[in-house]
Order: structure tokens, then C-alpha cells, then sequence
């Protein structure tokens, strides 16, 4: 069984990567949600509240797509996507929430904190909060706050305090550690919804298992739709969740190529990027060990990506495992790729994807021409793309819409006069 | 167990109603300025001095430590620094130094090496926050060879069992965490403190330090009979930061003269 890599012999470790390297008294926490998380594991009636509320709230199953026009466009392979774009708050990470969120009710707990990059996460956590009553607070890098404004705006509405951090280098991984030291003092009415497989255990193993609904549902459907598995399967890889939730029912099939694709930025010899198993070294950081970037004597470095959700430092450590043992294998898209990639994806299929997903799909167009007509290729679509309305513009450099900036600023200037 | 440093304390202890640990965050506001804070403490006569390895990370420390971490690497704090200015410290000072810091830079720098280069520039031992127990075991082998002490941290959310195997792994002395949250916050004394203090002392007889969130005399005059030391860090450095470095010593006068 897939899932037996979560048996393991030293609880919370993958080969070499994992652990719960955390402030001693955190340590209560962590064991009231490790046993919180076993026993629901083993409820059946929790996953049948699980999968009722990701059907009824969430749309899922979601579907899997073929794109011929991308397809033929491309050339090679024909391209199939996973349309995680069509969950609630359109991404792949409502299906994490809303399970942390159903776990926080067995606990009893009335306040959830979560860390955001590109905000998506911290959507879907202010979305559940919202249908579950609870209160929520949203740990924001002061940067990302910047680049991601719109969801900034919508977790507010949904009632979420967004705390912008402006410790370190402001984004994904600053905003983890401020939400890890509100946790440590807030953590008898509060839980910490991590939104990816990185941190202390049990947050690899308890985000892969809500996330694998993702690679579940693709295997079935696309053995529906093509009578056979993909030759090859791609996702983006900043902390890792869409792809550990792809990738991990597929495990066992051997003829399936599992490919995690990280954010390259300007290119890795520029050293703006977030291309964790090129440049990266095994530390212990934020919890847990993994591939970190970092410099010779472990002090994390800057990162940097087009996409905000993929600019973290370090790596689930699930992936970093099946990395060293060779199952699944990494390569990066740019900044410039993923760009040319958006466009490419729009104007041929009418999809307008999240610019962290379309690392995956810049990864696959890169080599999927190079395969046969009569390859199979699916992408994991894990997010829809409105989020990015003002950094796709400004990096299509289009006209119109700078106009339009102007125009509201003006606006907004007379009316503040 | 018994070592150098629990005897030094004890012996310390004959003297002083309660003894005085305090803190500084090597690289900031810069070298001069810990070298400075160090004198002002060996004129306080002042027990133990931590001295803090600056970490990108620090996430068991609250917004003004984690910005002194930020800005001591900025400063260009690296282990050489680091270690160069322990091992002045050393040879200057009476009081015992200890590196507090976090545990990536022990597993790149490697436990055997991180060990060695302690003993060699003077060091009496460590403390690790982000350490589990659990995953320990050889880098307390080698403290032992080094005579090292890694300090072992206590908290009021420990069950009685888990407590009762950080005591029995403690050396040196025993780190008490006040209360939950990262450093920095106020800590109100109350009798849950000491109940807390209490239910450390029954699994150890170690001397216990307690931090977190303490900051003036009256703290440790409370502290008394109940912890055998004060650990001041946060309150001493927003002192130098705000008020600079007269009332810096007038504040390490006033946490002194409560010791005795």
C-alpha cells in the first residue's frame, strides 16, 4: 500500500527527514494533536464527514481535463489536468482545511492560526473558520502582503486578522515561525492549521493524508477516461502539499514517472530562486529536517519566486525522502517560463491558472514535446490564477490594465483630498 | 549530575539568596556593545552569562531577540566571531559562559566539532530549545568527553513522566520555562509558578534557573526560596536599546543588589 510510507519505524521520520525538533513546551501540543489525528485516522465516521463536507462544500471529486489544443499546440504527449482550480476558494488547499478544521472540532478548540504565502492557505483557513464559527488569525510575510493583495482582501472580509510579518525576509517561511510563537502561548483554545507538508510531525504525515483525495481521485478518473495510468505526472513543489497529494497514490506504479517541479525565479545561478534540490543542504529547521536553502554555517538564505506560495525555503520531507531514494524526480521552471506558460494556457484552453501551478505545467510543456503522441501527461492544476491578476499583468507588461491602475489611483487620490 | 558548574553554583548559592543568569545576543548591537554589557555583569557580579549564537530562525525567541539575531547576522556574525569572542570572554571574565543557540548550526557544524570548539573556547555548556530529548543521546555522549553541560529545558505544559526524564538528563542545572510563549512577554510570578518549581525539584536537585518574562528586583525577591536562579535577558537588552548603557548598569544594580 502507498500509505505504508507512513509507518514508519521512528514515528514522524522519512529516511533521514522529519522529526519534531520544537520548543520543549510545545511539546503537549503536539501530542494532543498526534493522538487527536490517530484517532480520527482510524474513526470511519470522521472520513465520512471528511469526504460529505468536501463533496458538499467543496465540489469534490474534482474533474480531470483533457487539453488537445494545448496538446497539439505543445506537441508529444497529450496533456490531461487535474482541476484542483475548482475547489472551494480554488485551490488544492481547501481539502487540507477542511480537514484540519473537522479535527479542531474533535479537540474543541475555538481559534485557528495559519501561516499564508501566497495566501491561499490562509483563504481557505479564514473560509473554514468562517463555517465553523471559529476565530482566526492569518501569520502574512509583509511582502506577500504586497504581491497577493486580493486574497489579503478576502481573508479579511471572511473576518481573519492578517497579521503582516516583517521579521527576516518577510514571506512564507517568517510569517511559520510567527505563527509557531503565537502557538506557543495561545495553545489551549487555539490550533495551528499548517498549510503544507513541512513542520513538526504530524503535520507531513496529517496534510498528505487529507491532500492524497488529490491523487486518489486522478488515478481512478484518469483510468477512466485513457483505459490506462499516466506515463508521466507533474506538480509544483514549494512546501510540497499538491504534489505529496498527487504523487503518493501513484507511488506504487512503476511505470508512472512522479515529477516535482520547484521554482527557478531568475534562474538558479542568479541565486533568486527557491530551487530547494539543486542548491540546498540538509538542516533542521522551523521543526523539522529537510533539504533547506542555506548557507555553510546553516543561516537560511533569501528566496524568490514570481509565485509567493512557492518561495519557501525548505521542502516536505516526505519529498525529500522519496528524492534520495529516486522515486520521484525534480526539475525548476522560471519566472519567464512560467509566464510564457500562463499566456500559453489561457489563449489556447481558456484556463487561467495559479502562477504556482503553472511550474508544474511549464516543467511538463518543457519536456512533454519531447514524448510520444501516445503518452499520457497529467498536471496538477492546484490553483486558479485570479489571485495573480496584478503580477501576471505587470509581467505581460500590459497596457490597458497599467491605464486602468493609473486611473483608480487618480481616483483614489482626489478622493483622499 | 553533578559537575563544575553545579558545584560553582552551589557554592554561589551559600553566599546570594539567588543567583543572576543573564543574556546577550553576540553581533548586536554590535561586539563593542556585548563587550560592554559583560563588564557591567562582572561589575554586578553577576553568576552566568549566555551567550547567544545568532540564528536566522529563532523561533523560540520573541520579536526583540529575534530582531537582535537578524541584525547580528547582518553584522557579519559568524561562528569564528562567535567563538573568537567567547574565548575572550573567557579569559576576562569570572562568570561561567554558556552558548545558547539553535540546533541547525550544531548538525552542519557537526556534533564532534561544535562539542570541541565549545570546550576549546571556554564554554561550560549549552542550551538548544528547538533539541528534543529524544533526539539527544549523541551529542550528550559527547559532552561528557568535552565535560560539557547541555542544560535541559522544563516547562509547566511537561506531564510528570516526560519531566521527570528531562530532570534525569539534566546537568548543570535545570532550565525552568515560567510560562508558555516565546521570550520576551511579562511573566506574571503566581503560585502556579512555584507549583511548577516544586514539581521540578522533586525529580532533580539540581539547581533550578527560571526565565522567561522576568524582569526586575522585585521579580527575584519573589523568585526567592523558589528558583535558585533568575534568568534576565529581554528586560536587560530593551534597557541598553532604549535607555542606553547607564541605565543598563543602573538596572543590573538593581537585579544585583536583590541576589543579596
Amino acid at each position: 500500500m502507498w500509505s505504508d510510507i507512513f509507518q514508519t519505524e521512528k514515528p514522524g521520520y522519512f529516511g533521514q527527514f522529519g522529526g519534531m525538533f520544537i520548543p520543549e513546551i510545545l511539546r503537549a501540543t503536539f501530542e494532543e494533536l498526534i493522538e487527536a489525528f490517530e484517532s480520527a485516522k482510524t474513526d470511519p465516521s470522521f472520513w465520512t464527514e471528511y469526504v460529505q463536507t468536501m463533496q458538499s462544500y467543496s465540489c469534490r471529486p474534482t474533474p480531470i481535463t483533457y487539453l488537445p489544443n494545448l496538446s497539439k499546440k505543445n506537441g508529444g504527449a497529450q496533456i490531461y489536468c487535474k482541476r484542483e482550480d475548482l475547489n472551494q476558494t480554488g485551490a488544492h488547499k481547501a481539502n487540507n482545511v477542511m480537514g484540519q478544521g473537522l479535527l479542531v472540532k474533535r479537540m474543541g478548540k475555538s481559534r485557528v492560526i495559519a501561516e499564508t504565502g501566497a495566501g491561499q492557505h490562509g483563504v481557505a483557513t479564514a473560509t473554514m473558520a468562517a463555517r465553523f464559527g471559529l476565530e482566526c488569525t492569518i501569520y502574512m510575510g509583509a511582502l506577500d502582503v504586497e504581491r497577493q493583495r486580493p486574497n489579503v482582501f478576502w481573508m479579511e472580509q471572511l473576518g481573519a486578522e492578517v497579521v503582516a510579518v516583517t521579521e527576516g525576509s518577510a514571506t512564507l517561511k517568517d510569517a511559520i515561525n510567527a505563527a509557531m510563537r503565537d502557538w506557543s502561548a495561545s495553545m489551549d483554545d487555539t490550533h495551528y492549521a499548517l498549510g503544507t507538508v513541512c513542520g513538526p510531525h504530524p503535520f507531513p504525515t496529517m496534510v498528505s493524508y487529507f491532500q492524497s483525495l488529490i491523487g486518489q481521485e486522478s488515478r481512478e478518473q484518469i483510468l477512466e477516461l485513457t483505459g490506462r495510468l499516466p506515463d508521466r505526472i507533474y506538480a509544483c513543489v514549494g512546501g510540497g502539499s499538491n504534489a505529496s497529494g498527487l504523487f503518493l497514490p501513484f507511488l506504487e506504479d512503476e511505470g508512472v514517472e512522479l515529477v516535482g517541479v520547484e521554482a527557478g525565479g531568475h534562474g538558479v545561478e542568479s541565486g533568486a530562486h527557491a530551487v530547494r534540490f539543486s542548491g540546498g543542504h540538509i538542516g533542521v529547521a522551523q521543526g523539522y529536517k529537510t533539504y533547506f536553502l542555506q548557507n555553510p554555517e546553516g543561516q537560511m538564505m533569501h528566496t524568490h519566486s514570481i509565485a509567493a506560495g512557492l518561495d519557501y525555503v525548505g521542502v516536505g520531507p516526505i519529498l525529500s525522502h522519496l528524492h534520495d531514494e529516486g522515486k520521484v524526480r525534480f526539475s525548476f521552471a522560471t519566472d519567464k517560463e512560467v509566464i510564457d506558460a500562463v499566456r500559453l494556457l489561457i489563449r489556447t484552453e481558456g484556463l487561467i491558472p495559479a502562477l504556482e501551478s503553472t511550474h508544474g505545467l511549464a516543467g511538463l510543456l518543457r519536456e512533454s514535446s519531447e514524448m510520444d503522441e501516445e503518452d499520457i501527461v497529467v498536471f496538477n492544476l492546484s490553483g486558479r490564477g485570479d489571485k495573480d491578476i496584478f503580477n501576471i499583468a505587470e509581467a505581460l507588461d500590459d497596457p490597458k490594465w497599467r491605464e486602468f491602475i493609473h486611473q483608480k489611483s487618480n481616483e483614489y487620490r482626489k478622493a483622499s483630498n | 549530575m553533578s559537575s563544575k558548574l553545579s558545584e560553582y553554583l552551589r557554592n554561589r548559592l551559600k553566599e546570594k539568596k539567588i543567583l543572576l543568569m543573564t543574556h546577550t545576543v553576540v553581533g548586536y548591537p554590535s561586539l563593542e556593545d556585548n563587550w560592554q554589557m559583560l563588564e557591567e555583569m562582572q561589575v554586578a557580579n553577576v553568576d552566568m552569562v549566555e551567550l547567544q549564537m545568532p540564528f536566522s530562525e529563532p523561533i523560540a525567541d520573541g520579536p526583540l531577540f529575534v530582531k537582535a539575531n537578524q541584525e547580528a547576522l547582518k553584522n557579519g556574525i559568524d561562528w569564528n566571531a562567535y567563538f573568537d569572542f567567547m574565548r575572550r570572554a573567557h579569559k576576562k571574565f569570572d562568570f561561567p559562559l554558556l552558548l545558547i543557540g539553535y540546533y541547525n548550526s550544531v548538525f552542519v557544524m557537526g556534533h564532534r566539532s561544535f562539542c570541541s570548539r565549545l570546550a576549546e573556547h571556554g564554554a561550560s555548556g549549552y542550551l538548544l530549545p528547538d533539541l528534543p530529548l529524544e533526539e539527544m543521546e549523541d551529542l550528550h555522549e559527547l559532552s561528557k568527553e568535552h565535560q560539557l553541560n547541555p542544560i535541559m529545558m522544563c516547562t509547566p505544559t511537561q506531564k510528570d513522566t516526560r519531566l521527570q526524564s528531562i530532570c534525569a538528563n539534566g546537568s548543570g542545572f535545570l532550565y525552568c520555562v515560567a510560562r508558555k510563549g516565546v521570550t520576551g512577554a511579562v511573566t506574571k510570578i503566581d503560585p502556579m509558578v512555584f507549583e511548577f518549581l516544586k514539581r521540578c525539584r522533586r525529580y532533580s536537585d539540581l539547581p533550578l534557573a527560571l526565565g522567561f518574562g522576568l524582569s526586575n528586583g522585585a521579580d527575584l525577591n519573589h523568585l526567592q526560596g523558589h528558583a535558585d536562579i533568575a534568568v534576565i535577558g529581554s528586560a536587560l537588552l530593551k534597557t541598553w536599546e532604549e535607555k542606553g548603557p547607564e541605565a543598563y548598569r543602573n538596572h543590573l544594580n538593581e537585579l544585583a543588589e536583590a541576589t543579596t
